[in-house]
C-alpha cells in the first residue's frame, strides 16, 4: 500500500472527532485498504464489506490514533485484523490460475487438478499462516510491510511462511502429491 | 531456514492461486456515512436507563420537580 502523506492538520482533525476529515481519510484510503484486504480474503465481494467494518473500527477508535503516526500504516493494521477475524470464521474459498484455451491436453488436466489440491490444501491452514503465507509468496509483498501489517517482527513472518509451506508439504503428501 | 523442496512448494503454491488483482468498484462512503447515521440514531441503553431512573425520581418524589425546575 503505498504511502501518503496527509498533512498533521488533518490528522489531528480526525483524531478529534471531526467527521469532514474522516471523510477525507476515508476517500483517499478506501481504495488501499480495500486492496489489502482483497489480497488476503480473495473474495473482492466480502473485501468491501471488510473494508467498510475496517473504517467503521477506525472511526470508533479515532480518539486512540496519534497523528504523529502514518495513517495509511495504521488503517492497514486494522484491516489486517479485520480480514484475519473473517478468515478465521469464514469457509475458505480460493481463486485458482485459469487455464489458457489451448491447454485442453490430458496433462492440462493433471496439472490443473494438481492446483486445485494445492489450493485446497492450503485453504485448510490455520488463518495467520494462510495470511502470511499468501502475502508474502502469492501477493509478493515486502516481508517487512507484512510484519507491520500483523504487528509482528520480520522473523516472526518468515516463521510464520515456512510453518505454512511445511504444513501445506505434509498435506500434499497425504494426498500423494509431493513436490 | 528454507530448504529446496520449500522453494518447490511456494512455486506450486504461486502456481496455483492467483494474486489478487481487484480494484475498488464504486465509492463506499455512501454506505459508511448510513451506518455512522444509524449509529448515532440509536440512542444508548445506558440514557435509557437514566431516563428511567429520572422519571421513577419524580414519580416517588414530584416535591422535587419544583426544586429540579428551579435549577433548570
Amino acid at each position: 500500500m503505498p504511502e501518503l502523506e496527509q498533512p498533521s492538520e488533518l490528522l489531528e482533525q480526525f483524531a478529534h472527532g471531526d467527521l469532514d476529515a474522516f471523510e477525507s481519510l476515508f476517500r483517499q484510503f478506501q481504495n488501499e485498504v480495500f486492496r489489502w484486504i482483497v489480497r488476503i480474503v480473495r473474495d473482492p465481494g466480502v473485501a468491501e464489506d471488510l473494508a467498510l467494518e475496517t473504517f467503521w473500527r477506525i472511526h470508533r477508535a479515532h480518539a486512540r490514533f496519534d497523528p504523529r503516526r502514518s495513517f495509511g500504516a495504521w488503517a492497514r493494521r486494522i484491516a489486517t485484523n479485520v480480514a484475519l477475524d473473517h478468515l478465521k470464521i469464514a469457509r475458505p474459498e480460493v481463486a485458482l490460475l485459469e487455464d489458457s484455451p489451448a491447454a485442453a491436453s490430458p496433462d492440462a488436466a493433471v496439472q490443473r487438478d494438481i492446483r486445485e489440491r494445492v489450493a485446497g490444501a492450503f485453504c485448510q491452514l490455520p488463518a495467520k499462516l494462510r495470511a502470511a503465507a499468501t502475502l508474502a509468496l502469492v501477493e509478493e509483498q515486502p516481508y517487512k510491510e507484512i510484519a507491520a501489517a500483523l504487528g509482528i517482527s520480520i522473523g516472526a513472518v518468515k516463521l510464520r511462511v515456512f510453518r505454512a509451506l511445511r504444513l501445506l508439504r505434509k498435506k500434499l503428501k497425504q494426498q500423494g502429491i509431493e513436490p | 531456514m528454507t530448504e529446496p523442496n520449500d522453494d518447490k512448494i511456494g512455486e506450486l503454491l504461486k502456481q496455483s492461486i492467483r494474486p489478487a488483482k481487484h480494484e475498488l468498484q464504486r465509492d463506499l462512503w455512501p454506505q459508511m456515512l448510513r451506518r455512522l447515521q444509524e449509529h448515532s440514531a440509536a440512542v444508548p441503553w445506558f440514557d435509557w436507563a437514566l431516563l428511567a431512573a429520572l422519571a421513577l425520581w419524580l414519580c416517588l418524589a414530584p416535591g422535587t420537580i419544583a426544586v429540579l425546575l428551579y435549577h433548570l
